[in-house]
C-alpha cells in the first residue's frame, strides 16, 4: 500500500493528486486508556501512514531514549502524548483531533483522554464520529471500562464498531484468547443496541506495539484471515441512516443580495434534494417547491447529505433562520415536549425547572428540563433514581421548549435529534441531549385561534394588561408599595390583581419549600399564573422577593418584555433587617429559617430594572405614584390626568 | 444510496457551515486575512459560503509593514475581486517606537505588531467574532483547540472556559465585551489546503513558487532580501538562489528553502516528499519562551 503511494508521488504527481482528490473521509473515535495502548495505536497509525515528519521523528527518537517505556525501541505513544504538561497547567483537554490518510481515505481521529471527565469527553468525540475503535487489553478482556465506552458509543448513535483486541504479543498471539474475548464482547454488545442486526461489530487481533494487523498482517497470527485495522478502516462503508433518510435542511442564513434573489443557505443534514422537489417548511407548515440549488460554482442538479448549498424556492414563502425544509411525504415532527437523554457537562449541576437554552440545528429556544426519570450508571448500566444530574451524569428526562421545534428522533438523524444545552447567564455549554420522541405533539402547528383576544379584552377594560414585578429583600417594602399601587389603579378604574409571595405559598405553591429548585418552580408557577391573568386583560402586581436574576428573566420571557415592568424595591440589608416586620430575619439568624435571602442565600440585584425605588429615601406614596406614572409612559393606562 | 462526498467536499462544506453559523449569530464579524495560503483558502470558502452575496464582513489585515512586497500586491487584488472591504491595521504604537525584527527581536516584534495590534484592531472596530485560518495539524498543542474559541473582554484565552463542541452545533453566544475566534479550517491538513488550492485554482502569492531570489544564509536559514531595510552583517552579500517559501510572514523572519518546484503539483510533490514539518520555516516558534500556548493566552491566535 505505502509503496504504491510513494511511487505515484514521485513518478506522477498529477496522477497522485487525482487519486487523493477523490478520497473519502472517515471520522472515528478511539476508546480506551493509555494502559490499553491507545496512544501507541494512534502513534503507530500516524507513523505507518507517513504522517510523522523528520523533525518529529528526531524528537521522538530523543524522547524515546529519555522517557520511553520501550527500551531501545521507539515509543509511539510519545507522538500523541503532548498532554501531560497541559494537565499540570490545569487545562481541560476534552478531545484531541489527529489526522492521517492513506491513498483511499482521509481519517480524522477523535482521541479522548480516558480519565475523570471521560463521559463528557467521549460524548463530545463520539458526536461527530462515524465509527468507534474500542481497545481491549488481551490480558484483561472485557472490563467495566469496555462496557462504559461501548454504551456511550451506542448511545451517541455509532453503529460501526471495531474492537481492537490489543497486546496479543503478551498472550503469545493466542487464537483462543482472541476468540474468547470476541465472543464475550459480542454477547455484551447485543444488550446495548449493538446486536448484529443493529450494528456492524468487527473484532481484530492486534499488537499496536509490534505493528501486527495494523497496516500489515505480520507473521505472528497465521490463524487470522480477516482485514488489518487499516484495511478495515479504508473499506468500511461510510454513510448513516440520515443520508439514506428523508430530505432535511435547516436554514442557517437567508441569502438576499438584491431584490432578484432570495435563497436559503444551509447544510443538507438528511437525504437529498433536486430542483422540482416539493418541500414542507417547518415549523410554519407551508409548502413550496425547490426552484434552484445555487452554489458559487453554479446550480446543482442534486444536493446530498453533507453538502452546504443555497436553495431557492418557487414561492415567496416565509422562511427564516431556524426553519427546516423537509421532504413533503416524510416530514419531520413538530413538538414542544420530549423525552430525551441528557448528558450533563458542567460543574454546576442541572437545575430541574430552570430555564436554559436549547440549540438544535439553527434553532435556539427556551428549554426546561424536568427532574430525571432516572440516571444511568455508565459502569453497570443500572437505572438509578435521581433529582438532578451532576457533571458527567446521564439521565432520561422530560424536556419542554418554549415554542414548537422541528425534530427527528436522534437514532434516525443526529443533526435533527441532537441538541446542546446553554446556560442563559454564563452562555456556557452545560450539557447535551438526544431527542427520542415527542410527549406532546404539536400536530396543529398554530395555536388554537380564539376569537376574543387578550387585546380585545384589554380594550373592554380601558387599559392594556401587564405585570408589575416588585422584587427586593424581605422587609424592603414591596407589599406596602404594591398595595398602594393597586389602590391608585383601582381609583383610576383599572382592573388589577395582587399576587403576594406569602399568600401564594399558602395555596398554589403550598407544596414548595425554599431550596433553589423549589424557588425556581415557585417563580415558574407565578409567571404562568400572571400570564393567564394578562390574557384575561388584568394589570397584575407581583410582590415577590425573587432573588435570582435568571428566574426574573424567565418571568420576563414568559410574559413578554413589552408587558413586563420590573421594579427593584431597594433597601440595604441592615435597614430591611432592622424593620423585620415579620420577625423573619431574627429566625434566620437563629438558624431556624435556612436559605433565607440576604442571610444565607444571595439576592442578585437587578441590573436593568424599569424602576428602582430606594425605600430609605422614598415614601410608599411617592413610590406608588412613580410606578403608576411609569405605567402611563409604557402606554398601559391612559395618560396623564 | 446517494453518492459519497470526497474528503475535500466534506471539509469544504464543514467550513462553509461554520462561517454561516458565525455570521448568523454575531453582530459584527470580521475575517483575519494574512495573505498566506491558508488565508487564500479562507477567503475562497467565504465567497462560496455566501454566494451570490458578497461575504457579509470585511477582511482585516493586521499589518507589520514588514511583509513581502508580493503579499501587499496580492492583498489589494483579492479583496477587490471578492467585493469585500479591506481594513489594514498597523499598530500606531509600533510605528511610533519603530518596532522592527532587527532591533527588537522576533518575539517582541511579533507580539507588538501582531498580538497587540490584533487586540487593538478588534477593539477599535468592535468586532465580536473573528475568523482565523489556524489548523489543528499545525502543532501538537493545537490538536485539541476548539473551532469556536471564546475570548474574554481582554482577549484572553481561558482554557477553563472553553466549551465542548458536539455535532455541528456551535455555541456562539457570548457576554458583554467577550468575543469569539472562529477557526473554520481546523480539520484541514497542510496537504488538504494545497490540494484545495490546486482543485479550485485559487491565486496565491508567487513566493510559494520557486524562483531565483536574493537571499542571505543565516545559520542555515535562508532569508530573502526583499527591500533595502534588510540589515546585512558586515561582509554579507546576498546571493541569487532558486528558492521558495513554505510559510509566509515578515520577510526577515521567514526562512526560504532551496527548491525547483515552480508549479502547484511541484510544490505539493515537494511537500509530500519533504520530511520536515511546516512550522520549522516560521522563525517565531523557535523563541524558547514563546510557545503557541502562551501566545494564545495572550491573545495571539
Amino acid at each position: 500500500m505505502s509503496n504504491v503511494r510513494e511511487d505515484l508521488m514521485v513518478t506522477d504527481i498529477e496522477a497522485y493528486l487525482d487519486v487523493h482528490e477523490h478520497k473519502s473521509l472517515l471520522r472515528f473515535i478511539t476508546c480506551g486508556s493509555v494502559d490499553d495502548g491507545k496512544s501507541t495505536l494512534i502513534g503507530r497509525l500516524l507513523y505507518e501512514t507517513h504522517l510523522v515528519f523528520e523533525d518529529h521523528m528526531t524528537a521522538l527518537e530523543a524522547d524515546s531514549k529519555k522517557f520511553g517505556t520501550q527500551g531501545a525501541e521507539l515509543d509511539f505513544a510519545l507522538l500523541v502524548d503532548g498532554l501531560s504538561a497541559e494537565r499540570e497547567q490545569g487545562i481541560t483537554i476534552d478531545v484531541a483531533y489527529r489526522f492521517f490518510s492513506t491513498e483511499r481515505r482521509k481519517f480524522i481521529v477523535a482521541d479522548t483522554p480516558g480519565h475523570e471527565q471521560y463521559t463528557r469527553n467521549m460524548v463530545t468525540g463520539a458526536s461527530t464520529a462515524e465509527l468507534a475503535v474500542i481497545l481491549i487489553d488481551a490480558r484483561k478482556g472485557v472490563i467495566t471500562q469496555t462496557r462504559r465506552h461501548s454504551y456511550l458509543v451506542s448511545l451517541l448513535g455509532i453503529r460501526r464498531v471495531v474492537v481492537a483486541i490489543n497486546k496479543l504479543d503478551l498472550v503469545d498471539y493466542s487464537q483462543d484468547v482472541f476468540e474468547r474475548i470476541a465472543a464475550d464482547y459480542r454477547a455484551f454488545a447485543s444488550e446495548i443496541g449493538l446486536a448484529p442486526d443493529q450494528a456492524e461489530v468487527v473484532c481484530i487481533p492486534v499488537s499496536a506495539l509490534r505493528g501486527d494487523n495494523i497496516t500489515e498482517p505480520g507473521d505472528h497470527m497465521p490463524w487470522y484471515s480477516g482485514p488489518t485495522l487499516i484495511e478495515h478502516l479504508e473499506t468500511v462503508e461510510i454513510g448513516d441512516t440520515a443520508e439514506a433518510g428523508p430530505f432535511r435542511f435547516p436554514v442557517q442564513w437567508v441569502n438576499r443580495p438584491n431584490s432578484d434573489f432570495r435563497g436559503f443557505s444551509g447544510t443538507v443534514v438528511g437525504g437529498s434534494v433536486q430542483p422540482g422537489d416539493d418541500v414542507l417548511v417547518l415549523p410554519s407548515g407551508v409548502t413550496s417547491r425547490v426552484a434552484r440549488i445555487s452554489t458559487f460554482d453554479g446550480d446543482l442538479g442534486q444536493a446530498v447529505a453533507g453538502q452546504a448549498v443555497t436553495i431557492v424556492l418557487t414561492d415567496e414563502v416565509d422562511v427564516s433562520r431556524g426553519s427546516v425544509l423537509c421532504a413533503v411525504d416524510r416530514p419531520a415532527e413538530i413538538a414542544d415536549q420530549f423525552e430525551a437523554h441528557v448528558v450533563w457537562m458542567h460543574d454546576n449541576p442541572m437545575q430541574p425547572g430552570r430555564q436554559y437554552l436549547l440549540k438544535i440545528g439553527a434553532t435556539t429556544a427556551g428549554l426546561t428540563i424536568s427532574s430525571p426519570k432516572y440516571k444511568v450508571d455508565v459502569n453497570t448500566l443500572e437505572h438509578l433514581a435521581a433529582k438532578t444530574l451532576a457533571i458527567n451524569e446521564i439521565g432520561v428526562c422530560t424536556i419542554s421548549t418554549d415554542r414548537p421545534i422541528a425534530f427527528d428522533p436522534y437514532v434516525a438523524n443526529r443533526d435533527m435529534g441532537g441538541f446542546i444545552v446553554i446556560d442563559r447567564l454564563t452562555n456556557a455549554t452545560v450539557g447535551a441531549g438526544l431527542l427520542h420522541f415527542a410527549l406532546r405533539r404539536s400536530t396543529n402547528v398554530h395555536w388554537q385561534t380564539v376569537d376574543v383576544t387578550p387585546e380585545a379584552r384589554g380594550e373592554l377594560m380601558g387599559h392594556r394588561p401587564c405585570v408589575v414585578w416588585l422584587t427586593g429583600l424581605s422587609g424592603a417594602g414591596k407589599s406596602t408599595i404594591a398595595n398602594q399601587v393597586e389602590q391608585r389603579l383601582h381609583t383610576l378604574g383599572a382592573h388589577t390583581f395582587l399576587l403576594d409571595g406569602d399568600n401564594v405559598r399558602h395555596g398554589l405553591n403550598r407544596d414548595l419549600g425554599f431550596t433553589e429548585a423549589d424557588r425556581i418552580e415557585n417563580i415558574r408557577r407565578i409567571g404562568e399564573v400572571s400570564r393567564l391573568m394578562i390574557d384575561a386583560g388584568l394589570i397584575v402586581l407581583v410582590s415577590f422577593i425573587s432573588p435570582f436574576r435568571a428566574e426574573r428573566e424567565l418571568a420576563r420571557e414568559l410574559i413578554g418584555a413589552e408587558r413586563f415592568c420590573e421594579v427593584h424595591v431597594d433597601a440595604p440589608i441592615e435597614v430591611a433587617e432592622a424593620r423585620d416586620p415579620k420577625g423573619l430575619y431574627a429566625k434566620a439568624r437563629n438558624g431556624q429559617l435556612p436559605n433565607f435571602t440576604g442571610v444565607d442565600s444571595p439576592y442578585e440585584v437587578p441590573l436593568q430594572p424599569q424602576l428602582r425605588i430606594d425605600t430609605t429615601r422614598t415614601s410608599p406614596e411617592t413610590a406608588s405614584q412613580a410606578i403608576v406614572d411609569h405605567l402611563r409612559t409604557m402606554g398601559i393606562i391612559a395618560g396623564p390626568h | 444510496m446517494t453518492r459519497v462526498l470526497t474528503h475535500l467536499e466534506r471539509l469544504e462544506a464543514e467550513s462553509i457551515h461554520i462561517m454561516r453559523e458565525t455570521v448568523s449569530e454575531s453582530e459584527n464579524p470580521v475575517m483575519l486575512y494574512s495573505v498566506g495560503k491558508d488565508s487564500a483558502v479562507m477567503l475562497h470558502l467565504a465567497r462560496k459560503a455566501f454566494a451570490p452575496s458578497a461575504p457579509p464582513f470585511p477582511l482585516l489585515h493586521v499589518d507589520t509593514t514588514w511583509k513581502f512586497r508580493a503579499m501587499y500586491e496580492l492583498r489589494e487584488k483579492m479583496a477587490a475581486e471578492a467585493g469585500m472591504d479591506l481594513l489594514v491595521y498597523q499598530n500606531p504604537e509600533c510605528i511610533e517606537l519603530g518596532i522592527n525584527p532587527f532591533d527588537h527581536g522576533s518575539a517582541m516584534h511579533t507580539d507588538m505588531w501582531k498580538t497587540q495590534g490584533l487586540k487593538k484592531a478588534l477593539d477599535e472596530h468592535g468586532f465580536d467574532a473573528a475568523f482565523g485560518g489556524a489548523r489543528r495539524d499545525e502543532e501538537k498543542s493545537r490538536a485539541k483547540e476548539r473551532i469556536v474559541s471564546l475570548r474574554s473582554a481582554q482577549h484572553r484565552w481561558d482554557p477553563k472556559q472553553q466549551r465542548p463542541e458536539l455535532w455541528r452545533t456551535y455555541n456562539l453566544r457570548k457576554g458583554v465585551g467577550e468575543t469569539v475566534r472562529v477557526f473554520p479550517i481546523s480539520n484541514w491538513t497542510e496537504l488538504d489546503v494545497w490540494q484545495y488550492i490546486h482543485r479550485e485554482a485559487i491565486p496565491i502569492v508567487p513566493l510559494y513558487f520557486a524562483a531565483v531570489r536574493p537571499v542571505v544564509d543565516r545559520g542555515g536559514t535562508l532569508i530573502m532580501v526583499d527591500d533595502d531595510r534588510m540589515r546585512l552583517e558586515p561582509g554579507e552579500v546576498p546571493t541569487m538562489r532558486k528558492v521558495r517559501f513554505r510559510t509566509l510572514g515578515c520577510y526577515p523572519l521567514s526562512g526560504a528553502v532551496e527548491s525547483e518546484a515552480d508549479t502547484l503539483p511541484g510544490i505539493i510533490q515537494e511537500m509530500l516528499l519533504t520530511t520536515t514539518s511546516e512550522r520549522q520555516g516560521r522563525m517565531i516558534d523557535f523563541d524558547s519562551s514563546a510557545s503557541m500556548e502562551k501566545k494564545k493566552q495572550d491573545g495571539y491566535f
